[in-house]
């Protein structure tokens, strides 16, 4: 019986999955941003759990203030606009990181994370006069929700400072290397990444948030 | 200083979690002792702790998984003994240490066994049977393996430090919030399985990568094994679930450290809401657990039946169906909760559908084995006693998927036999045939024979006796988790069960003594061929075990069945040309998943009893360990091309033999 020659329709051809002249394994780079690509799915899904808290818990404020008397539309649009540059400054890293430019990649770098600190310093300064107000995660449901879910976020950019002052100090110290430079291309996935998940915070929990 | 620790913390008055801690504690201390005197430490630091060989991983996992299954089982032989002397008195367990059992039994055996089993196994045999060197990421397979097995540590230090959660495994609020559950039991849950549950999600991410990025020449999709299939569909799930997971014990831990009301009673709290959460995780995570022992079913039946596998592309559609269809039916774990007839139907028709696709695999085994040259091995066996246990598990699973018949049945015993009926026999009883199968691979030498079919005999005989009299004091009302009962009509059949869990018993210590009689005996069980069953997927067309680079030539496949193909080739035109050998870069071990869980385990156990100073530290050591391993400037070594060559033509030469032998048959 011939086991080699059981058929293989076109149909799958088509599709992608019956690839006869499939040339083997990926090269590192792919491999690397791939799977970098399959953790931010991931985190989006944690995400997304967050989201789906928020929107059960919007109403459950126990008396307490909602959103509509809590939020500053005009501190998220600054918000907005310092992530938004701190991620053009990225995209402006990776350029100098592709023609491995270290002046341009450490000033795009530097730009990156004074943006990034500048968000959190405003993330920080609203959460803390939350709290002076009486209005902390412990007050109700529905700020529990919230605190957790903008929280979340914030503490990633945190997370991603961090890991940009250790990509400054690395390129610095040891040069454009190929795993460096694929170490970069994830951080920049995840910075970006950051703003995907800042575009729907913005809407669901600021912009809706203020109309109720 | 110390936060909530002191020597309170310590249950001197408590006998039985007292003595069994002692005992493991001299038992490990022992083996340390010996591992330093006889000078095994260093062999063991680089060539186990430090590896980044999947294989290696692979069977660091099972062993972890093994070693949990004699805790989670000692749980449940306790319980067992308990339910038979419970009637009309308080047993031999109290009531909050009879609750800590329940719990970490479950929490045990789905996270520490059933997941490091079958990670482990993927582990082993899914770059073999792509016919690559290894998985993506080598060093994250190695933290991701240390972190769970940091969870399984936190967990087994709650025996005699504290306590674990008395809560079920699963920590429903408002009982495990910090109102009705002050202690550090819910805590030592919550933290071990938000480790171990990173651990998992690393494994799962670098899986999908490995079988989406990394396959050998020639090997299409529609030409994997179903094992690698199954493991894609496994590892997606993994990746979309366990988020899910992460994100609810968060929302606990935040309501139970710093006062927030996800769950609570009060200010506006939702503990349904937990229900669903963590039931989109659960539900998932039993498919997790199933799919990759359905892949071994399908390697064992068609292994062992000499035929290729029947239906193969119904099997890829019915395993991703399965996949997608999992995620649609969490809410069958609560039809009680009240949602309404109209979303209770369309959960419980979801969840008869999943049947469908299921029944699919069990007619596609029994028409590989139809007029197929079965051999009756041990994993074989496992297989066979899968099918009928899996086809009674699925029946009675079907029976609760009906709506108006949970709501009798809902978390009373009959539940109980249901889920353990799916559980052992279809996922535990997977991971034994698959151990069995791959062991030879992992290590040169077979399993004997004859104990692994005592063991295999004990194991279903006592399956069934410790699990059928459950489906009938379900139907009697007897409700889970009862530390004692008044009810005359429940004492037989709980006699009954005891005894077989007694049954198990024996199966256990035949698979000991299996074990230990194979390594005695392991010249005359040697496999010198690295086929000895013959094989038909690539892992078996290496040595047993693989050298660290696993082909010395990348092979090619030109069909499924990829290693049957080779072998049917070279008997018909002979051996080609010696082909030239090429040196092999291959990543160097590094310490990076050791100290990474050693800083992890320290995070845990500082956030259980409040010791913040320890947390910061430990958060500042596993950031250094990081920045220490991406400093590094050497991630690989080159093995030359004359000791690649040497290896295989050792192979070569050892299957010359088979190849012949195959022919004649």
């Amino acid at each position: 019986m011939s086991v080699v020659a059981v058929a293989h329709g076109p149909d799958l051809r088509l599709i992608g999955l019956e690839d006869a002249g499939h040339e083997g394994p990926a090269s590192k780079r792919i491999i690397t941003g791939y799977g970098f690509w399959i953790f931010l799915l991931s985190d989006i899904v944690m995400f997304s759990c967050f989201f789906a808290a928020y929107a059960v818990l919007l109403g459950q404020t126990a008396g307490g203030p909602s959103g509509a008397e809590l939020f500053n539309l005009r501190n998220v649009a600054i918000e907005t606009a310092f992530l938004l540059l701190s991620s053009f400054a990225c995209g402006m890293a990776s350029v100098a990181a592709e023609i491995r430019n270290h002046f341009w990649f450490q000033i795009a770098m530097a730009v990156t994370c004074l943006l990034g600190l500048g968000f959190l310093a405003i993330e920080f300064r609203e959460f803390a006069d939350l709290v002076a107000r009486g209005a902390g995660p412990s007050r109700s449901a529905f700020l529990s929700a919230f605190f957790t879910l903008v929280g979340c976020h914030g503490a990633h950019v945190s997370l991603g400072t961090l890991w940009l002052l250790t990509m400054m100090a690395q390129v610095f110290a040891k040069g454009f290397r190929a795993d460096i430079q694929r170490r970069f291309l994830c951080f920049a996935l995840f910075w970006h990444a950051l703003d995907i998940i800042w575009v729907a915070i913005f809407s669901v929990v600021y912009l809706l948030g203020s109309a109720a | 200083m110390f936060g909530k620790l002191s020597w309170s913390a310590v249950p001197f008055d408590q006998p039985i979690p007292l003595v069994a801690g002692g005992v493991v504690l001299v038992v490990i201390l022992a083996v340390l002792v010996w591992v330093v005197v006889a000078g095994h430490l260093p062999y063991l630091w680089r060539e186990w702790i430090t590896s980044v060989d999947h294989k290696r991983i692979g069977v660091m996992y099972t062993l972890l998984a093994c070693v949990m299954l004699l805790r989670g089982f000692s749980d449940a032989i306790m319980m067992r003994a308990q339910q038979a002397v419970a009637f009309h008195s308080n047993g031999f367990l109290p009531p909050e240490h009879y609750n800590q059992i329940f719990s970490a039994h479950g929490t045990i055996m789905i996270f520490f066994v059933a997941m490091p089993f079958v990670i482990g196994l993927m582990n082993l045999v899914v770059p073999l049977q792509l016919g690559v060197r290894d998985v993506a990421f080598p060093t994250l397979n190695s933290v991701g393996f240390w972190l769970t097995a940091t969870g399984a540590l936190l967990v087994n230090v709650s025996l005699v430090v504290g306590e674990f959660a008395r809560t079920g495994w699963l920590p429903y609020p408002p009982l495990s919030e910090v109102t009705y559950s002050p202690g550090v039991g819910v805590d030592y849950y919550l933290w071990s399985l938000q480790i171990s549950g990173l651990g998992t999600l690393v494994a799962g991410i670098n899986l999908v990568t490995t079988v989406l990025k990394i396959r050998t020449r020639g090997m299409s999709y529609m030409r994997m094994p179903m094992f690698c299939w199954t493991t894609l569909a496994s590892n997606l799930l993994i990746i979309a679930a366990f988020p899910i997971l992460t994100a609810t014990l968060a929302m606990l831990i935040l309501d139970r450290y710093l006062g927030f009301h996800f769950f609570t009673n009060e200010a506006g709290g939702n503990m349904m809401m937990f229900m669903n959460l963590i039931w989109a995780w659960g539900h998932p995570e039993v498919y997790i657990l199933v799919l990759p022992a359905f892949g071994i079913f399908s390697e064992v039946v068609s292994t062992f039946s000499g035929k290729p596998l029947f239906g193969y592309r119904s099997m890829v559609l019915a395993t991703m169906a399965i996949c997608v269809i999992s995620f649609m039916v969490w809410l069958h774990h609560f039809f009680t909760m009240g949602a309404g007839p109209d979303v209770n139907a369309i959960f419980g028709i979801a969840s008869m559908i999943i049947a469908v696709p299921t029944g699919v695999k069990i007619y596609n085994w029994l028409f590989t084995m139809f007029a197929g040259r079965i051999r009756f091995t041990t994993p074989m066996m496992w297989s066979i006693g899968f099918m009928v246990t899996f086809i009674l598990g699925g029946l009675t699973g079907v029976l609760v998927a009906v709506p108006p018949a949970d709501f009798l049945l809902h978390n009373s015993l009959f539940l109980v036999a249901h889920f353990h009926n799916v559980i052992i026999g279809g996922v535990l009883f997977g991971a034994f045939a698959g151990y069995t199968y791959w062991f030879p691979k992992a290590f040169g030498f077979r399993l004997h024979e004859g104990w692994g079919k005592a063991a295999f005999w004990c194991w279903l005989i006592g399956f069934y006796v410790a699990f059928m009299p459950l489906y009938a004091v379900g139907f009697l009302g007897m409700t889970r988790r009862m530390q004692h009962y008044d009810v005359a009509a429940w004492k037989p059949w709980l006699d009954i069960a005891s005894v077989g869990a007694g049954l198990i018993l024996a199966g256990i210590i035949c698979q000991i003594v299996q074990l230990v009689v194979s390594i005695r005996d392991r010249e005359e069980l040697r496999d010198v061929t690295g086929d000895p069953w013959d094989g038909r997927s690539l892992e078996w067309s290496t040595a047993s075990p693989p050298p660290v680079f696993n082909f010395a030539i990348m092979p090619n496949v030109t069909g499924e069945d990829a290693y049957w193909a080779m072998k049917r080739r070279t008997w018909k035109e002979g051996a080609g040309k010696e082909p030239s050998y090429d040196p092999i870069d291959m990543p160097r071990n590094s310490p990076t998943g050791f100290v990474c869980a050693f800083f992890a385990t320290v995070m845990g156990f500082a956030m259980i009893w409040h010791i913040w100073w320890m947390v910061i530290a430990a958060l500042i050591g596993a950031y250094a360990t990081f920045v220490v391993f991406a400093w590094r400037d050497h991630d690989e070594y080159e093995i030359p091309a004359e000791e690649v060559a040497r290896l295989d033509r050792a192979n070569i030469a050892a299957r010359r033999g088979l190849v012949t032998a195959a022919g004649s048959a």
